[in-house]
């Protein structure tokens, strides 16, 4: 107890005696093992090659630059597949994602039981593996190209869209639903008049930061073979071409910079 | 009109809401449901037109029996029974209009509520509400910019554009400043006046139903206490009704402003 009675005069601490005790072990223990940890961490390490990496870093930097401008000219094609894929990836996404969050959230799901879970496994399921993952199992599935990468994108996104969708539609504010329904609309109606300007925000909101995540998403996409950005940048690393891959390295960065701004500018606009 | 027949309502929790209420409410008639917090009132209302579902009991609207209904039967009966909430329940991010029209949702498909298509007849009947309540320059605001007794007017024209037998009001004034909820109350009774309703209002402060309502009930931990007329509130009844309290200043303050009414 902080408030302790010593000779009738009241004293506060924040902690008992016992507990400050208990604290400063608690604190031992935690550096003992990241102590311990950090020589493990140290034997298992080459520090040969750990203390060669400023040299090798600047030796790569001095074959990476200047970057090789002219290449340019064959990078927009693949850049604006990279965008396409973000961009239809996403649309695909929140389509199914819509009726998947309708179904997992607690006050909307037509039955907690059966469909909700169903609902919350496709969201778990899509959710935990990597788009890079996904890419390889459909280009094996249908093959390389722009659409594996489309579907990858997709299929990765659903997850996230529904879950942050349901969580919205999980806090809205349950009187204005009440008040719909005590008119005698229908569920339809009362979900297009009671939930869904509710959840418009939260939905443009997610729409947007989703497409962003994908732009970035969608870049590596072809180092495994599903189109954009991604298959030049693994081509020009295979043949060593250092200044191609700074330049894709550059148009990366700004097409990054661009969609973060732009999915700013929207979020700014609705909220 | 409506009629209350041992109505109860015991939740998950087993807390008893409602124990065997009785109440009969004449047509055009206004009624005040009084008591302390969690005396049961606001699930009195919402077990008539069971947004709430009563555990027993029956309640009767003209001669139609609601706690049995199929969804179907009591979505078309829910039209007849307006409501309006504490907080407006307004949908903030639609404009007044949308909200009044709104009221309409148990008369038209879904569809034509989706694209906004409504009857003409429907916004004719909206502009002349809001007209009534002074709010006609206001249709085309987005509700979340009215300030709080336009918002309560607001929802009582949504209320009225379903064309109601009965409104059911839920604490009307309870987030409201003295002088507005006096004008909100003046309101539903005169609307209700106007047009032929009875009236369920649960409200917190006495002084205010004694001023407006023709007929009181008390209830207190779900069973009525109380049944008379506004002038049957004597302290004794109080007491019966809230507990032990100095209620000499509520009555009393009651019969000022009444002086001051007539003046």
């Amino acid at each position: 107890m902080p408030s302790q009675n010593k000779n009738g005069l009241k004293v506060w601490q924040k902690r008992t005696a016992r507990e400050s005790i208990f604290h400063w072990v608690l604190w031992l223990i935690g550096i003992m093992i990241f102590t311990y940890c950090w020589q493990q961490i140290s034997k298992s390490t080459t520090w040969f090659f750990v203390w060669d990496a400023p040299r090798i870093a600047t030796d790569l930097w001095t074959r990476a630059t200047p970057p090789k401008w002219e290449y340019i000219s064959q990078l927009g094609k693949p850049i604006w597949d990279t965008l396409n894929i973000a961009t239809l990836g996403t649309i695909f996404a929140l389509i199914i994602a819509v009726p998947v969050a309708f179904l997992a959230a607690r006050n909307t799901t037509p039955s907690r039981f059966l469909i909700r879970p169903f609902a919350l496994l496709i969201i778990v399921s899509t959710r935990s593996i990597n788009s890079l993952i996904w890419a390889l199992l459909l280009i094996a599935i249908i093959g390389p190209g722009v659409f594996a990468g489309v579907i990858a994108i997709a299929i990765r996104s659903i997850g996230f869209c529904a879950k942050l969708l349901y969580e919205a539609i999980e806090e809205i504010d349950e009187t204005q639903v009440e008040a719909i329904t005590a008119t005698g609309a229908s569920r339809w109606q009362v979900m297009v008049y009671g939930i869904v300007p509710q959840i418009l925000p939260a939905f443009a909101g997610i729409a947007v930061f989703r497409w962003d995540i994908n732009i970035r998403e969608s870049t590596v996409l072809g180092l495994v073979g599903a189109g954009g950005i991604g298959l030049q940048l693994s081509s020009s690393l295979n043949v060593l071409a250092w200044p191609q891959v700074s330049l894709i390295l550059i148009v990366i960065l700004i097409a990054v910079v661009i969609s973060e701004w732009v999915s700013a500018k929207v979020r700014g606009a609705i909220i | 009109m409506l009629k209350l027949d041992k109505l109860v309502k015991t939740y998950k929790t087993g807390d008893q809401a409602l124990k065997e209420v009785d109440i009969d409410v004449p047509q055009g008639q206004v009624l005040a449901l009084i008591g302390p917090s969690g005396a049961g009132k606001s699930t009195l209302i919402r077990c008539i037109n069971r947004l709430v579902e009563p555990t027993s009991g029956k309640v009767y609207l003209d001669d139609i029996e609601l706690t049995s209904l199929s969804s179907g039967s009591l979505r078309r009966e829910r039209r007849r029974m307006g409501m309006i909430f504490q907080e407006y329940a307004l949908i903030e991010r639609l404009t007044v209009m949308e909200n009044v029209l709104s009221g309409r949702l148990g008369y038209v498909g879904f569809w034509r509520s989706f694209l906004r298509k409504f009857p003409q007849s429907d916004i004719d009947e909206a502009y002349r509400l809001l007209d009534r309540v002074g709010l006609a320059h206001m249709a085309d605001k987005r509700a979340d910019e009215l300030s709080g007794g336009q918002r309560q007017r607001v929802g009582i024209c949504r209320a009225l554009i379903q064309n109601p037998a009965l409104l059911l009001v839920d604490e009307p004034t309870a987030s409201l400043d003295p002088k507005t909820s006096r004008q909100i109350m003046r309101l539903i009774c005169e609307l209700c006046r106007e047009r032929e309703l009875a009236a369920i209002i649960n409200i917190h402060d006495v002084a205010l139903a004694q001023m407006f309502v023709q007929r009181v009930v008390g209830l207190r931990f779900g069973a009525v206490q109380f049944d008379g007329p506004p002038e049957g509130l004597t302290p004794d009844v109080l007491t019966m009704i809230y507990g032990e309290e100095d209620w000499e200043a509520t009555i009393e303050s009651v019969d000022d402003e009444d002086d001051l009414v007539t003046l």
